[in-house]
């Protein structure tokens, strides 16, 4: 366990959206979606998923609706909206040029400065 | 998201509140299901499953609040959860609610009344279109309008500035409509009065400057809607009908709006006769100044300052053009209603004075529920610990104590601004003089709405406030283990500075109304140069019954006489007009040596009373030297006069040699002074000694007529037999009869009102200070219960305990009121401009004071000291 990172704030809204991209998951699907596509390396208090998950339905991104899980539990099954796709996007590209920028500066070596 | 939206997803979110916790709380569920069959897979128990995935998903309370806080219902959520809670608070301690609300609730009417009336009088006077570029004319030398008809014709057509200078008149007549004879005041009006106001007629239409074609050319009256009213009853064919004004024809042509009072407050005429129908010597005369004011629009885009320099360039062209009729013609531009700044200035700073007044006393009613806050919420500090301890933040405990704050002084705003409407209504409703159709229109309006619900707010968090600190400073910890702030603070805390400042406002209060009492108690004592005491006053305008010339001595003669003849009736005088009502002519007067008979050489401006050789005996008037009128002292004797021992020693140097020597008036008439009385009060209780001449009816003749009828008896038995003396005389005489005692209510109007009023605001603050010094105590003693127990164990005498428990207050007590005191003489120097001898500086005043604040101290100590020598130590100790 300890060897998990802690989240960057504001970074958690992005993973439930890239976890939803892949299609309709419920909350608890949503943090073991995760767990996979980081290969278990960020930590994520499972009640702390869920702010974020009506912050994302309040801000119109992603749409909510009752169904059944595959083990016949009655869940709350999230998915992706049109500005949720499109915020998505963004947000990837946003992340990626910052993830550059700081991989890059960090790798400087100290001659060259 | 729009902030739209936004809103509606809030509001939605809060109706749907219910539903939306019983969703999360279902989705939370399915999580641990879903978690707890993934760990029963792995090997697990169910239980055991079930309790590994609650402990994983950590403090379900926790994130349900802060989902909620994302959904977006929690705001107002929250809000109406402190609304509900600080109800149930209030509830359970019903006397602190009770005393908050009334504290507040009469703090807060109070302003509400004083901001009511200055809003009527001051801010919103005459309720005509367009105000702000009203002006009325005064002269700049006495801040008076007063014109005379030539004059006002060339101020209106030889102007740049106005689009229309209007003139009026205020008068009086009588109105026959063939049924009753009855009096009314009026407005003698311009033919562009009602077009330069821009008002539109209710009924027919109104007089327009085409309607004027020289004297006489206008025999037309425009009701007013109230008189219409009532003494026509709504009747619509009443355009057209011919009347009676004083004994003339006239066509009523209209009838005015329901709004529209005339352009003076508290002065509302019965109906509107144009100016035109004057006196045709009044309409030609350039010295005779008689026109109550112009009024009129600016044009657009002229200044008041560009508009004074227009009027005094006519005034300096009338000043060389008619240098015998005209000095002293620069003018200044004044708000009309209150007449000018003449009777403007005192009332709008003595309303500004109230104002101040009520602002403090709703100031002190703020310290006051601050400190009983303060003291509440270091009551309530276990239960704000706890708060606290349980993990709420502490912007939240305050948005609580706020809420509950905002909610008395919502209830206390609410109560307090029902009470003041009532009140207003009544002010509106209230004619304070029988004879004067004055009375103004003070209902609220939205503005005064406004304000108080400001007010309230303010207030509300203004008292929040002082908590702050306090929950601030909060230390959960220790207070769980301790129990109660245990300690009572040595040094001087923002309450006691609070509620030292409070006495001192109530001390302030208390002194400047005992001042005020005093002096009216003493103008009512004061000399006023008459004996008001068992005097009928008779008062009745010969013009207007129509009688003229020579006709009205004989006339006067006769009333005189028929009087006389009562039983019971000791003396009869007449004269034009008794001193202290509406005022008085006037005139320069010359020594006898003077040749050139300019304003300026004139060595004094006298009051004129025209009077019956009996007037000085029946008024109570003493005679110093010399002798009084006979009816001999007709137009065929030579003039002569009485004069006042102002005059005397003004004109002639000493009042002793005065009688038999002469002086001159503006039109060179020569008169031999022939006897000197005492000085009276001629316009107003508050004035100066002035000199007054007194002339012979017969020699200077007037249609005004007043009688001043001295009994043996109190007046009020024989008002109905003077009556019918003079119905025997002429039926068609207007009467106005009253003790004189009554009559004179009008000249100390002012100084009662100030009284009453200050005397209010007294006794708010009295009680203001009582409730915030007893709060204070009982809150000390109650506080130190423990302290004050074991100290008596110890022996402590009652003394001892009484100062311990008490001794702060009544040290605050003491600093306050003496603070008080010295403002309150300091303020007097206000009031002696509006209550006739208003001094601080008597020793029954400052007694006054002295003993009320003590009995305040003692009123407010009385159950907290009881409270704290009940103390039982053996029960104290059995209790902790």
């Amino acid at each position: 366990m300890n060897d998990q990172a802690q989240l960057l704030p504001g970074t958690l809204d992005l993973l439930i959206l890239r976890a939803v991209s892949l299609g309709p998951l419920h909350g608890y699907g949503i943090l073991l979606r995760i767990g996979q596509i980081s290969g278990n390396a960020l930590l994520i208090e499972q009640g702390a998923l869920y702010p974020g998950l009506f912050r994302l339905v309040r801000q119109g991104l992603l749409k909510a609706s009752w169904g059944t899980s595959e083990n016949n539990r009655r869940a709350k099954f999230y998915e992706l909206t049109a500005a949720g796709r499109k915020g998505l996007r963004e947000e990837t590209d946003n992340w990626n040029r910052l993830a550059n920028a700081i991989g890059s500066a960090l790798a400087t070596q100290p001659e060259e400065t | 998201m729009k902030p739209l939206d936004s809103l509606r997803f809030r509001i939605a979110a809060l109706f749907q509140r219910t539903q939306m916790s019983a969703e999360m709380e279902e989705e939370l569920r399915s999580h641990i299901q879903l978690r707890a069959d993934d760990l029963e897979r792995s090997g697990l128990t169910r239980a055991e499953a079930e309790r590994r995935a609650r402990l994983e998903f950590g403090g379900q309370a926790r994130f349900k609040e802060e989902c909620r806080e994302a959904a977006g219902g929690t705001f107002v959520e929250s809000i109406w959860q402190d609304l509900i809670y600080a109800l149930r608070v209030l509830r359970k301690s019903p006397s602190f609610t009770v005393v908050a609300v009334v504290t507040l609730a009469m703090a807060i009417g109070a302003n509400a009344v004083v901001f009511g009336v200055l809003n009527a009088l001051i801010l919103r006077p005459l309720n005509l279109p367009a105000q702000q570029s009203l002006y009325a004319i005064e002269r700049a030398s006495d801040k008076v309008g007063y014109l005379s008809y030539p004059d006002y014709l060339d101020l209106r057509d030889r102007n740049r500035s106005f689009d229309a200078l209007a003139a009026f008149n205020i008068s009086a007549a009588v109105l026959d409509t063939g049924e009753n004879a009855s009096r009314a005041w009026i407005y003698e009006v311009s033919g562009n009065y009602f077009d330069a106001l821009g008002i539109q007629p209710y009924l027919g239409r109104f007089v327009h400057s085409s309607d004027e074609r020289g004297p006489n050319t206008a025999p037309y009256v425009v009701l007013s809607y109230a008189y219409w009213h009532s003494h026509f009853q709504d009747d619509r064919a009443v355009v057209s009908r011919v009347v009676q004004l004083n004994k003339h024809p006239f066509t009523i042509i209209g009838v005015a709006p329901p709004g529209f009072h005339g352009t003076l407050l508290l002065f509302s005429p019965e109906f509107f006769v144009p100016i035109v129908q004057e006196d045709e010597a009044n309409l030609k005369v350039r010295g005779n100044r008689w026109i109550f004011e112009a009024i009129g629009h600016l044009k657009a885009g002229v200044t008041p300052v560009q508009a004074t320099a227009d009027l005094n360039s006519i005034g300096s062209y009338l000043e060389k053009t008619y240098p015998k009729d005209d000095s002293q013609m620069s003018f200044a531009l004044a708000r009309p209603s209150l007449y000018g700044d003449y009777g403007g200035q005192s009332v709008r700073a003595f309303m500004a004075g109230l104002l101040v007044l009520a602002g403090l006393i709703l100031l002190a009613a703020c310290a006051n529920l601050g400190s009983l806050f303060a003291a509440r919420a270091a009551d309530r500090s276990r239960e704000l610990a706890l708060r606290l301890a349980l993990g709420a933040s502490r912007l939240r405990l305050l948005r609580q104590l706020f809420t509950e704050a905002i909610l008395i002084s919502l209830i206390g705003g609410a109560v307090g601004l029902s009470g003041s409407v009532v009140l207003l209504r009544a002010l509106s409703a209230w004619q304070p003089f029988s004879r004067y159709p004055a009375s103004v229109a003070v209902n609220p309006d939205a503005y005064v709405y406004g304000v108080v619900l400001l007010l309230t707010l303010a207030s509300g968090l203004l008292f929040g406030a002082v908590p702050v600190r306090q929950v601030l400073h909060l230390d959960p910890y220790e207070i769980v283990k301790s129990g109660s702030l245990g300690s009572v603070g040595r040094r001087i805390t923002v309450r006691d500075i609070l509620l030292g400042v409070q006495i001192a406002l109530c001390a302030l209060l208390v002194t400047s109304s005992v001042v005020a009492v005093r002096g009216l108690v003493r103008s009512l004592r004061s000399n006023l140069g008459f004996e008001p005491r068992n005097v009928i006053f008779v008062n009745t305008d010969l013009n207007m019954a129509g009688y003229s010339g020579d006709k009205v001595p004989a006339m006067q003669r006769r009333m005189v006489g028929a009087i006389q003849t009562i039983p019971g009736v000791q003396s009869v005088g007449l004269v034009d007009e008794p001193p202290l009502r509406e005022c008085c002519n006037s005139s320069t007067v010359f020594t006898d040596q003077s040749a050139d008979l300019r304003a300026s050489n004139a060595v004094a401006e006298a009051v004129i009373y025209d009077i019956s050789p009996e007037y000085f005996q029946a008024a109570g008037t003493a005679l110093l030297s010399g002798r009084t009128f006979t009816w001999h002292d007709d137009k065929n004797s030579p003039r002569v006069a009485v004069v006042n021992r102002d005059f005397a020693t003004k004109i002639f140097g000493s009042a002793t040699n005065a009688v038999g020597k002469y002086y001159k008036l503006p039109d060179a008439t020569r008169i031999q002074v022939v006897g000197i009385v005492e000085d009276g009060k001629y316009n107003s209780l508050t004035e100066e000694p002035q000199p007054a001449m007194f002339f012979p009816i017969l020699q200077s003749p007037s249609s005004g007529t007043s009688l001043v009828v001295r009994l043996d008896r109190a007046p009020e038995q024989l008002l109905a037999a003077v009556r019918s003396k003079l119905r025997d005389l002429d039926r068609g005489l207007p009467l106005y009869i009253q003790p004189w005692n009554k009559e004179l209510d009008t000249a100390l109007f002012a100084s009662r009102m100030a009284t009453v009023s200050l005397g209010i605001l007294g006794v708010m603050g009295a009680m203001l200070s009582v409730t915030g010094i007893f709060g204070m105590a009982a809150y000390s003693v109650s506080k130190r219960k423990r302290e004050l127990g074991i100290r008596m164990a110890l022996g402590a005498q009652q003394k001892e305990i009484l100062q311990a428990a008490l001794g702060r207050a009544l040290k605050l007590l003491a600093f306050g009121s003496v603070a008080g005191l010295l403002l309150g003489i300091l303020a007097s120097r206000v009031l002696a401009s509006i209550v006739y001898q208003a001094t601080p500086r008597d020793p029954l005043v400052l007694g006054g004071v002295v003993l009320s604040m003590a009995s305040l101290g003692l009123l407010a100590t009385w159950i907290p000291a009881q409270r704290a020598l009940s103390i039982d130590p053996a029960m104290l100790m059995r209790e902790e």
